[in-house]
């Protein structure tokens, strides 16, 4: 993740606030779609995805997190073909439920927002995320809590595999942890690290830490972040109270 | 348990996000009065520690499954409840940018769900009362203080963990996303989260036990059995499980309430009382006659966050249906020949 932020592309070099703020205006779009509007939500696609080829990121890279969020939004939406069976449109002799169609746009729905949110992660560093939702006056304590537990989990994930990895070694044949290593395992770990972090801290104030961090200078908002900005909000607000999809499909169909 | 944004409508993520910003500000404004920076670095790695100990896998015995850790619990454990809370919030937003657990907007309602349950009413409604109390004394001073540290934990977990489960399903029915009556979707979310939260809580006592062992005195309230004995009696202690099991109670009575039309409208419409009139009474009944009814309606008429229904059903739909199709195939030719280009230029760059 930290390697595709660090990348270079038009779409990297925007403003963090400006991208920030985008994203959420994309995803509160997406989410007011009504349920059964899926032509129209689905016009909402080409957005995130111009933006993942401006960016050089593949879209495929974001697609294998989708197994996270997927098991509760299907749970959510499998049961809509079932109970609302009022036929909303037919293909040919086939009749097609409204749930089915509700279900379909819950689904789009999930896709979008993670694309959206994962466009913002893969373009902007987590440090100048930060410094611009001080910006947004975010409290300080919060925003510094984020940056140092973002530094801190990369340690901790790296020493946890390497303790479950020693772990496995020495107990061939075993799926997961015994019941009598459950609190010695991670309570360990965890007395451990908070003397360590205890220590950092001292380290830091001794070098002058006083209560936050200074970022590194974001870069000043310029026009193309301006451009950007106006253009995706041209783009959310036309696609979400037009029927582009409908709309295109009219010149040719009457 | 993590919500993902299609599953909000924006006015229910905007009220989460308002309730959990609110908590968030209270708690921040309480830690700046005892010094929050030096707490800070040990926030942070308790935070990355509970991240992190999501990924060990604690085999259940008996079972092949795999249960994780209770992170709201943990914390509040550890760093008393305000902290604990902030710790939960970064932890989750962690998930959410880097893993995709939960989405952006959607992190009001997961702070909620996880946060606030396990560190406020965790702690101040389960884990300090039992710490307090004379509970177990017959055990002596280390056995007690064991006992109430498992009993408190396990507790703790199971009913913050239905508390964010009931949440998610309020959440999601008042979005309008799923067609599942409040009634049977509570059925399936709920006796899923209590086998979950039995053993989180297990794993939670063992940890806190480990704690408990080797330095007790990090642990909040753990040595306070006979200083805070005074104050919080026997009695109290009993008050406060009668108001936990009352909760679950409630809880338990929703899920297995057979009439879930009447509970969603308990929810929706019972402000201006008339609820206990209405009780019973089947749909037609309450939505004809009754003038608390009609009251309860006009409210929920104006507080409905739900997207309008309306479908194009009338207009008829042949035409519009085959331009939508048509169009939708446009749409989706625009959008792989936009990869492509992509492709194509990201290639040229690399030659």
């Amino acid at each position: 993740m930290e390697e595709l932020a660090a990348q270079d592309s038009p779409v990297h070099r925007l403003h963090p606030l400006a991208k920030l703020l985008v994203a959420v205006g994309y995803i509160l779009a997406v989410m007011s779609f009504p349920k059964y509007a899926l032509t129209g939500l689905f016009a909402m696609l080409l957005y995130p995805l111009a933006l993942f080829q401006l960016s050089g990121i593949r879209v495929s890279t974001c697609f294998y997190k989708l197994r996270v969020i997927l098991p509760l939004v299907c749970a959510v939406g499998v049961a809509n073909p079932f109970l609302d069976r009022a036929v909303a449109l037919r293909v040919g002799t086939v009749a097609v439920p409204g749930g089915v169609i509700s279900m379909l746009t819950l689904m789009l729905k999930g896709v979008l927002a993670l694309m959206a949110s994962f466009l913002l992660v893969a373009t902007t560093r987590m440090d100048s995320l930060c410094a611009s939702l001080r910006r947004l006056r975010v409290p300080g304590v919060l925003v510094t809590l984020l940056l140092l537990t973002y530094r801190y989990v990369g340690v901790l994930v790296d020493e946890v595999s390497a303790m479950s990895q020693a772990y496995a070694l020495r107990a061939p044949g075993q799926r997961g942890l015994h019941i009598s290593a459950w609190g010695s395992f991670l309570g360990q770990l965890l007395l451990r690290s908070m003397d360590r972090a205890q220590e950092l801290y001292s380290a830091m104030l001794l070098r002058g830490f006083h209560d936050h961090f200074h970022y590194v200078a974001i870069p000043p908002f310029r026009r193309d972040s301006a451009v950007y900005m106006a253009t995706s909000a041209a783009f959310i607000a036309l696609a979400r109270g037009v029927d582009l999809p409908r709309l295109l499909g009219g010149l040719f169909v009457r | 348990m993590h919500m993902a944004d299609a599953l909000l409508a924006p006015g229910v993520a905007a009220v989460m996000i308002a309730a959990s910003g609110t908590a968030a500000g209270l708690s921040i404004r309480d830690l700046r009065r005892d010094d929050a920076a030096a707490k800070l670095p040990t926030m942070a790695v308790t935070a990355a520690l509970v991240f992190a100990g999501q990924m060990i896998n604690y085999t259940i015995p008996g079972t092949g499954s795999s249960g994780h850790l209770c992170g709201g619990m943990l914390l509040s454990a550890l760093l008393g409840p305000q902290a604990g809370f902030l710790s939960m919030i970064v932890v989750l937003v962690t998930q959410c940018l880097f893993f995709a657990d939960g989405g952006l907007l959607a992190l009001g309602a997961n702070i909620w769900n996880m946060a606030f349950y396990g560190c406020f009413v965790g702690y101040y409604l389960i884990w300090r009362p039992i710490m307090r109390s004379r509970l177990f004394s017959g055990l002596g001073d280390r056995g007690g203080s064991r006992a109430r540290i498992a009993l408190a934990s396990i507790l703790g977990c199971v009913i913050t963990l239905r508390l964010g489960a009931l949440s998610v399903v309020i959440e999601t029915t008042a979005s309008g996303i799923t067609e599942l009556p409040f009634g049977a979707f509570a059925e399936i979310m709920l006796p899923i989260h209590l086998a979950i939260g039995l053993v989180e809580g297990l794993i939670t006592t063992a940890v806190l036990l480990f704690v408990h062992e080797t330095r007790p005195e990090l642990l909040m309230d753990a040595g306070d059995a006979q200083a805070g004995a005074s104050r919080w009696t026997l009695r109290s202690t009993l008050v406060t499980l009668a108001v936990v099991a009352a909760l679950v109670g409630g809880v338990l009575s929703l899920a297995a309430s057979g009439n879930p039309d009447g509970l969603e409208w308990s929810i929706f419409g019972n402000a201006d009382g008339g609820y206990s009139a209405n009780m019973g009474l089947d749909e037609e009944a309450y939505g004809v006659s009754s003038a608390a009814a009609d009251a309860a309606e006009a409210i929920q008429e104006k507080t409905a966050f739900l997207p309008d229904y309306a479908f194009a059903d009338s207009e008829s739909p042949a035409g519009t249906t085959v331009s939508g199709l048509l169009g939708s195939a446009i749409v989706a030719a625009l959008a792989v020949a936009l990869c492509a280009l992509g492709g194509f230029f990201r290639r040229r760059r690399k030659a």
